[in-house]
């Protein structure tokens, strides 16, 4: 979900150090719509661009309270009123015995929700993703920041950060 | 965490950089060995053996078998109990110590979980086999059928269909969510078109943006948080397969922990098997490192503990029960004709596990795979002794009967094995067999610039 790059300038890294400090100092300078590509997650980041915290986590709630509601009505309705079969005396409803399965089924929908939201949040699959380097999935640091007017000011800023490249894109 | 990695020796070398990282791990991807076309001749040889035990078998049915009554569960369900045992360790490793913020992990939580993906379909192969009929396996879903009949939620070889299948389900999901972010890196290093586009496929087209880490590190948090209730979940589950049943031997309230602690120290065992050879063959040595192969062991060494008191423990409940049945069952597993499983499950188990105690063992790789090689052996035998010698003396002495195995189970046995070994043999030479973006995250000095400080941006 990484803001559009209809207009931006892109500072490349080394070191996830220098890419934090240049994110911070993006953000005290007021940038907005901050955005950064790394090859694995650098923990600050958020905090060092602003980023939000994730929502993923209400839609596992929400699916987990679902699946095992629904699992255990379905084992309900088939054992005490679609066919109701009196099994050694035991009450129709024996719910001791609908834990397992109930749980099953709260794993289970939580799961498959959790990836689904990821890919929801994150627009996967993308069609074609818009690849700024090559390098940023193995060695390289990425800091996008959004141009408001020329862009010479926020290139000037990345180059004295100690961005090793600077490109518009 | 960060005390982790600057008051003790670092997980990974400190001169290895991020660049490093990238080009050993995936260079079985870019160039595979000879040894890896061995190794995959001998799985498919394996697997091909027991393709056509397995056929005969459907053919003719479940007769062809060694199976007789009082003995009518065996080799079939042995080889079940023990695959879902093997898959445990996985999901341990990637889960459980993930969320223990155990970060040694990172070295090896990939083929772990890869293992456990390949061992539940291993698994998941026998009840199907066992069905006689396989062609009817859907029958033991709930569905709207002509018969107007539901299954039964109270048994739990019910229960055992959804824990297995829920199981294999958020493992793959979970294997596959961590798998999305080094598979962009394999994308964005291909050269061929062909894998540009196979990786581009299942890379989701991932970017690594910091928005799409965000959201991905949460959800990863969470499958972790999920997968482990789950695990403990459905090696519980498979037990009541046997302990809700009345048997002398199988009715006994020790059954889940008992299993849950056999399966993590059988995964864990095979966990070392594969990772000894595949550190050798792909030159990971450097990544898989003699303090993951130790903390390992470690846990081999806990874990044999546990089900060393799981068997004093029957042996006690045994003789505190004053129960006839009970005593007989227990005297006639260690002592009557087929004590010979009993023991050799004791020996491997419980006895060659001590020397762990050593530290020159922990350390030493040939004393490690060979102990390895026997907890993999006596957990198939702990399965097999809980099942076969808890039926073949049942309650009336006139159809007492040993147990003999023919070569269509001995073929089915085998088969697994190589099912297994040929999925782990695709998947070390097409996937990246370390986790890229978690041992990145760990890396001492990432950029190979000596003078940072590491701390500060590698805490969890």
């Amino acid at each position: 979900m990484s803001k559009p790059v209809a207009g931006a300038v892109v500072g490349l890294f080394d070191d996830p150090h220098e890419l934090l400090k240049a994110g911070e100092a993006a953000l005290k300078r007021g940038y907005k719509n901050l955005d950064a590509y790394m090859p694995y997650p650098v923990h600050g980041i958020n905090e060092a661009i602003g980023i939000k915290r994730s929502w993923i986590p209400w839609a596992t709630l929400v699916a987990g309270i679902t699946g095992g509601s629904l699992a255990f009505l379905f084992m309900s309705w088939t054992s005490a009123v679609d066919w109701p079969l009196n099994v050694g005396g035991k009450p129709f409803i024996s719910w001791p015995a609908f834990v397992p399965i109930t749980f099953e089924c709260t794993v289970l929908f939580a799961g498959l929700t959790t990836m689904f939201a990821l890919w929801g949040a994150c627009r996967l699959p993308r069609h074609r993703p818009k690849i700024l380097d090559l390098r940023l999935t193995d060695d390289r640091f990425a800091l996008v920041v959004p141009i408001s007017g020329t862009g010479s000011e926020e290139e000037r800023f990345l180059k004295e950060t100690g961005a090793l490249e600077v490109q518009r894109v | 965490m960060s005390a982790d990695t600057t008051t003790r020796a670092p997980l990974i070398p400190a001169r290895i950089t991020m660049t490093d990282v990238t080009a050993d791990v995936l260079r079985p991807i870019e160039r595979p060995g000879r040894l890896w076309y061995l190794g995959l001749f001998v799985s498919l040889a394996a697997l091909a053996f027991g393709v056509w035990a397995v056929t005969v078998q459907q053919m003719k049915g479940v007769g062809v078998w060694g199976l007789r009554n009082p003995v009518m569960w065996a080799f079939d369900i042995t080889n079940f109990v023990f695959w879902i045992g093997i898959g445990h360790a996985g999901t341990l490793i990637s889960a459980i110590l993930f969320l223990l913020r155990q970060r040694w992990r990172t070295s090896i939580n990939r083929s772990a979980e890869a293992m456990t993906i390949f061992a539940v379909m291993t698994a998941g192969l026998f009840p199907l086999i066992h069905l006689g009929r396989t062609w009817y396996a859907y029958w033991l879903f709930p569905y709207p059928n002509e018969r107007l009949l539901w299954v039964n939620f109270r048994s739990p070889l019910l229960w055992d269909v959804f824990a297995v299948s829920t199981y294999f389900t958020i493992s793959l999901v979970f294997w596959y969510q961590g798998l999305v972010p080094d598979l962009a890196t394999v994308r964005d290093r291909a050269k061929s078109k062909i894998k540009k586009l196979l990786y581009g496929i299942f890379s989701l087209g991932w970017t690594g943006s910091a928005r799409d880490w965000n959201h991905y590190e949460k959800a990863y948090l969470l499958l972790a948080a999920l997968s482990t209730p789950l695990v403990l979940s459905v090696h519980s589950i498979v037990s009541f397969d046997f302990a809700v049943s009345i048997l002398p031997g199988w009715h006994t309230t020790i059954f889940p922990p008992y299993f849950v602690a056999g399966a993590i120290f059988s995964g864990f065992a095979m966990v070392m098997t594969l990772l000894v050879v595949l550190r050798r063959v792909f030159k990971l040595e450097e990544y898989i490192g003699m303090h993951h192969l130790e903390m390992m062991n470690k846990i081999i060494l806990v874990t044999s503990w546990m089900v060393g008191y799981a068997y004093m423990v029957e042996a006690f409940t045994a003789w505190y029960s004053e129960n006839p049945f009970e005593r007989f069952t227990f005297w006639n597993r260690a002592f009557g004709p087929m004590a010979w499983c009993y023991w050799i499950m004791v020996l491997c188990n419980f006895v060659i596990p001590q020397i762990f105690w050593f530290g020159w063992a922990r350390r030493h790789i040939a004393t490690m795979f060979v102990v390895s090689i026997f907890v993999n052996i006596g957990m198939w035998f702990e399965r097999f002794t809980i099942i076969v010698t808890s039926l073949y003396r049942d309650f009336l002495p006139a159809s007492w009967e040993n147990y003999m195995p023919t070569i269509y189970e001995i073929g089915m046995t085998v088969g697994s094995f190589g099912f297994f070994m040929t999925f782990f043999f695709l998947f070390a030479r097409f996937l990246p067999s370390l986790s890229l973006a978690e041992v990145k995250g760990v890396l001492v000095n990432p950029s190979g610039k000596a003078s940072q400080k590491p701390a500060e941006v590698v805490h969890v």
